[in-house]
């Protein structure tokens, strides 16, 4: 077994929100984005993040490099970057790089791609010589396949997938142990998607890096994944190895979700029946007492809203936060 | 007699840079109470195929061929004929139903307008059939919701809303532009429900556009591929799905990762969609395809193949 490089416990993030219509010196409500959030990535590992929208799996991944105030514990490589000294946790962020959902919006536009993917190497590295800044631009834009001679052309020129492409080379260039992807083929056509899921594989697999891939599609993410982690309304609801969570879901919202998929097979989708989830997601700055699903749970009982349920292990690392689990 | 006949529609942009072909010589027909998809990955002319036959293209642009709703040719009708047609007859609800509904005005008032305008009812009959129709799409107590504003509802509902009010003048065809793509799984899996217990109710036809194939699979009995505003195979759903007769149907089909499937690396189309306004002469997908020849680049393969056709120059044995 591999060792573990970051360890999260009981992460929550919390923001401030004024009611509308609110005076200036009125005391502003709780968001509840993330609540006691806990989990281990081991190094070489891809830890999927699962959840519909508003589900917090954003935040999660912003608090874990201090883009959002968070409490709780993030360990990365046996430190807490919670409590780091600013100038040390800019030395972290070396390690711990991010690629953003939407390609073209995260890229300067006024910026060449030679110089956006140059930038964190000259940001954390100012002494490096042009010749040699140059040289590892080129050797990142020919490993996630594009063109080096394109070194000086602009975001523009680009096509969405080559965007993200160009933003994974940005991530790549120092070298991290660690990548966060948020949503980074969401935005992208089917046929270029695969492409950029494959080369995501290709490159952990070749650099040991350790992915972080949050995304709401199921099907990519059980196909990258190694765990996949599944969240509702800012707390984590089933976490397990990807192939059991898939075959055995065992949380009902688990479940829900999974049925929910559409699966590209006329006779398999003919004979699908989606388990219904009622109603809507209840408000994060009044989340429901207890299991925060039992409003919509088909297994709620008066248990669930007395108590928040405990993480319970049914199978050797798959946890679920849920009394009824099957 | 279809109920929706369109031949041979092409649409043109006049833009600075030059000639934008977004959609060429595409044709189908519709039945009453059919569903057909279009599929296509953005830029493939899916949306503007849509756009053209209701009339909606931008100013610069153009449609040509024939497009004929019970009969009637509607494409290049008057404005004012054209409103007789669009929500009485054919209805659309588009991607993100935020932008599509009017965030000042209570939806009781975007809902019976339609009406009032539409079938001349008065305020109050309106209204009541109004909230009966938000019953039908299922919106828990409609009555006293529908004095709300678009951004009291969630996206979910917001989507509800939009295909309540398509369905106001019980349209005979409604076409449904990616309507569950801003939407999360469970509520895409309750809108698509939805669309079936309603076409089961009304009899409606329904054109579905979308790049989801899963959803394809799910809901529709016949299916049109789009790429670079070309239709590159057409037929039945099933057929399609079990046996794809064209290079970028079969690819796309692999690209799509499966969550009842174990695979290890997923088949990718290399290179990017094409660049339309220097469409080659060929077949659009040409620069992309595995199994291009020396003809592909230069002539457009025609459409053919009874039920289920296919615009390629290889045989069908080769596309595997």
């Amino acid at each position: 077994m591999s060792e573990t490089i970051l360890d999260v416990n009981d992460l929550s993030v919390t923001f401030d929100v004024m009611p509308s219509g609110a005076w200036p010196w009125t005391k502003p409500l709780k968001l509840h984005a993330v609540t006691d959030v806990s989990f281990a990535l081991k190094a070489g590992e891809t830890l999927g993040i699962v959840g519909e929208s508003g589900s917090g799996k954003s935040t999660l991944a912003r608090a874990l490099i201090r883009m959002v105030p968070a409490s709780g514990k993030v360990v990365w490589l046996g430190q807490d970057l919670l409590v780091l000294p600013k100038e040390a946790m800019r030395d972290q962020r070396r390690e711990v790089q991010m690629v953003f959902q939407d390609p073209l919006a995260s890229l300067n536009p006024r910026m060449t791609v030679g110089e956006i993917i140059a930038e964190p190497l000259k940001t954390h590295f100012p002494e490096t010589p042009k010749a040699e800044v140059r040289e590892r631009v080129q050797e990142m834009m020919t490993k996630v396949g594009l063109l080096p001679n394109l070194l000086n052309r602009y975001p523009h020129e680009f096509s969405g997938g080559q965007c993200q492409r160009i933003g994974i080379a940005r991530a790549l260039v120092l070298r991290p142990k660690l990548i966060i992807c948020d949503e980074p083929v969401s935005a992208l056509d089917v046929s270029i998607q695969a492409q950029v899921v494959n080369l995501l594989r290709d490159l952990q697999k070749e650099l040991g890096l350790s992915l972080i891939f949050i995304a709401h599609d199921l099907s990519v993410v059980k196909h990258i994944s190694t765990r996949i982690l599944v969240m509702y309304l800012g707390n984590l609801m089933e976490i397990a190895p990807a192939k059991a969570l898939i075959e055995h879901p065992r949380h009902p919202y688990t479940q829900a979700l999974i049925s929910a998929v559409p699966i590209p097979d006329p006779k398999v989708a003919k004979a699908q029946r989606p388990i219904g989830v009622e109603g809507d997601l209840p408000s994060p700055i009044n989340p429901p007492s207890g299991c925060v699903f039992r409003t919509r749970c088909p297994k709620a009982q008066q248990v669930c809203a007395d108590a928040k349920p405990l993480l319970e292990e049914p199978a050797e690392g798959h946890f679920v936060a849920c009394p009824f689990h099957e | 007699m279809a109920l929706l006949d369109v031949e041979g529609l092409s649409v043109r942009f006049q833009t600075a840079d030059g000639e934008v072909r977004a959609v060429n010589d595409v044709s189908f027909s519709l039945d009453k109470g059919e569903t057909l998809a279009i599929v296509g990955e953005s830029g493939s002319g899916k949306s503007q195929t849509a756009f053209a036959m209701l009339g909606l293209l931008a100013r610069n642009g153009k449609a040509t061929g024939d497009v004929r709703f019970e009969g009637q040719h509607i494409l290049g009708l008057k404005e004012a004929e054209l409103n007789r047609i669009r929500a009485n007859q054919i209805s659309m609800i588009f991607q993100d139903p935020m932008t599509s509904l009017n965030p000042y005005l209570r939806v009781s008032d975007q809902m019976s307008e339609v009406l009032m305008l539409h079938k001349g009812m008065g305020k109050g009959e309106a209204r009541a059939e109004a909230v009966r129709m938000l019953d039908a799409v299922r919106i828990p107590d409609g009555a006293a919701r529908i004095d709300m504003y678009p951004h009291e509802f969630s996206g979910g509902m917001r989507q509800r809303i939009m295909i309540a009010m398509s369905l106001l003048c019980r349209p005979k065809l409604l076409i449904a532009d990616e309507p569950t793509t801003a939407l999360d799984v469970t509520v895409q899996a309750q809108i698509m429900a939805l669309l079936s217990d309603i076409q089961t109710e009304f009899g409606t036809a329904i054109i579905l556009i979308t790049h989801d194939l899963g959803i394809v699979a799910g809901a529709c009995e016949r299916t049109l591929v789009l790429y670079g505003g070309r239709v590159m195979e057409q037929g039945e759903t099933e057929a399609i799905f079990e046996a794809p007769r064209h290079p970028y149907t079969l690819g796309l089909m692999q690209a799509v990762p499966r969550i009842d499937v174990d695979d290890e690396a997923l088949a990718t189309i290399p290179g990017e969609p094409p660049d339309m306004m220097n469409a080659p002469p060929g077949c659009p997908f040409e620069p992309r395809c595995a199994l291009a020849v020396e003809n592909c680049r230069d002539v457009m393969p025609v459409l053919e193949g009874g039920a289920h056709l296919r615009a390629c120059h290889r045989a069908v044995e080769d596309v595997r």
